[in-house]
């Protein structure tokens, strides 16, 4: 980025590397450990390679807040958590690396509940409310949006239901891929039909 | 707001390069860490529209002055600079001899030409920033400019020649 090197002082500067990758990583990694240290890293994130794509894991001091498909975009999930929860937002994959090892057992079909703190700040009224039910149908089972609705004590929202499934901030560690239609159908999904197709059949095996 | 993430990504290396001019390689990382946490701190407040290049020189120069108090503060003598750093080969120090020319550079020189060419900030700018006017700024850039030409340029020119 010397975009502005001017003539005058190119001969003295221009030989300067633009980039000093081995310096600004050992850089980025100490800044995210102060963060977490002095309570100012608001939300820690990192990549994680599944069968279903790479996800965004992100999470606040209080648990795992975010949980993004590439369908989705990452930046866009980023984007996001800058303006509904910080903007203090950095690479640290430190804070994520429990959920990450869980996800790896879950693919693998060596884990079939998830054990870490979720926050589930993203979602609000009765959208919380359909998340905490969903948190509570069991690996390999599977309940109907009309069921979700009658759980959460109004059996005439399905169609809310359905949209609080969709818009889950953390997929898979909230199981919203155990909805499914009362025919038997998947119905629609976050990272998209195939990867809920995926999820029912690794928990069906 | 953009995620820090990406402020970090984008203005990190300018920053390093600033805090290695200004307070010299062996402090600059310290530098670095310390604004970029100062910056990680005050960014949600930060303006919209706000010029993050200054935003963040301004706080590396805050920096520096207290690095260079509390450095003057320590009760050992302070060693004189050594003629010519041999380089360590390593590519954080990358060419000691242009920072030891920076070093030999009075403060407000040194800042203005590293604020100036490295960040690339206007002169007005780096008044802001460093106090005086526009004008002298822009001098100082140019006798520091001026004085390294003279001492770093010339003894690499010298080194090639033997």
């Amino acid at each position: 980025m010397m975009a502005t090197m001017e003539p005058e002082a190119r001969d003295l500067f221009g030989s300067l590397p633009e980039q000093d990758e081995q310096v600004t990583a050992r850089l980025h990694a100490r800044l995210a450990a102060a963060a977490a240290a002095e309570g100012v890293l608001d939300v820690a994130y990192r990549t994680v390679d599944t069968p279903l794509g790479a996800l965004l894991l992100a999470a606040t001091e209080q648990g795992l807040v975010r949980v993004a498909y590439p369908s989705q975009g990452h930046d866009a999930a980023l984007a996001q958590l800058a303006e509904l929860v910080s903007p203090r937002i950095l690479d640290a994959p430190g804070r994520l690396d429990e959920v990450a090892r869980q996800l790896d057992e879950y693919f693998s079909r060596r884990r079939r509940a998830f054990d870490v703190p979720v926050d589930l700040r993203l979602s609000k009224g009765f959208r919380y409310s359909v998340l905490t039910h969903l948190r509570q149908i069991p690996y390999g089972a599977t309940e109907s949006y009309a069921q979700v609705a009658a759980a959460t004590g109004h059996p005439r929202a399905v169609r809310a239901a359905g949209t609080a499934c969709a818009t889950n901030p953390v997929p898979i560690v909230v199981p919203c891929h155990r909805v499914v239609r009362s025919d038997g159908s998947p119905g629609g999904y976050a990272g998209g039909p195939d990867a809920k197709r995926s999820l029912l059949t690794l928990e069906a095996a | 707001m953009r995620p820090f993430e990406q402020i970090v990504a984008d203005f990190g290396p300018m920053v390093l390069r600033v805090c290695r001019a200004v307070v010299g390689p062996d402090e600059a990382e310290d530098a670095w860490s310390e604004t970029f946490l100062a910056a990680l701190k005050a960014y949600p407040q930060l303006d919209d529209g706000a010029n993050v290049e200054a935003w963040l020189v301004t706080i590396a120069h805050r920096k520096a002055i207290d690095a260079t108090r509390a450095a003057a503060r320590r009760p050992v003598a302070a060693g004189s600079l050594p003629e010519r750093p041999a380089s360590t080969g390593r590519p954080e120090d990358w060419d000691g001899d242009l920072w030891a020319a920076l070093a030999a550079l009075p403060a407000k020189q040194r800042a203005a030409v590293a604020y100036h060419y490295l960040a690339g900030l206007p002169y007005a700018e780096i008044a802001a920033i460093t106090g005086g006017t526009t004008d002298a700024a822009r001098r100082a850039a140019a006798d520091g400019i001026r004085t390294l030409r003279a001492t770093y340029l010339a003894r690499t020119r010298e080194g090639e020649g033997r």
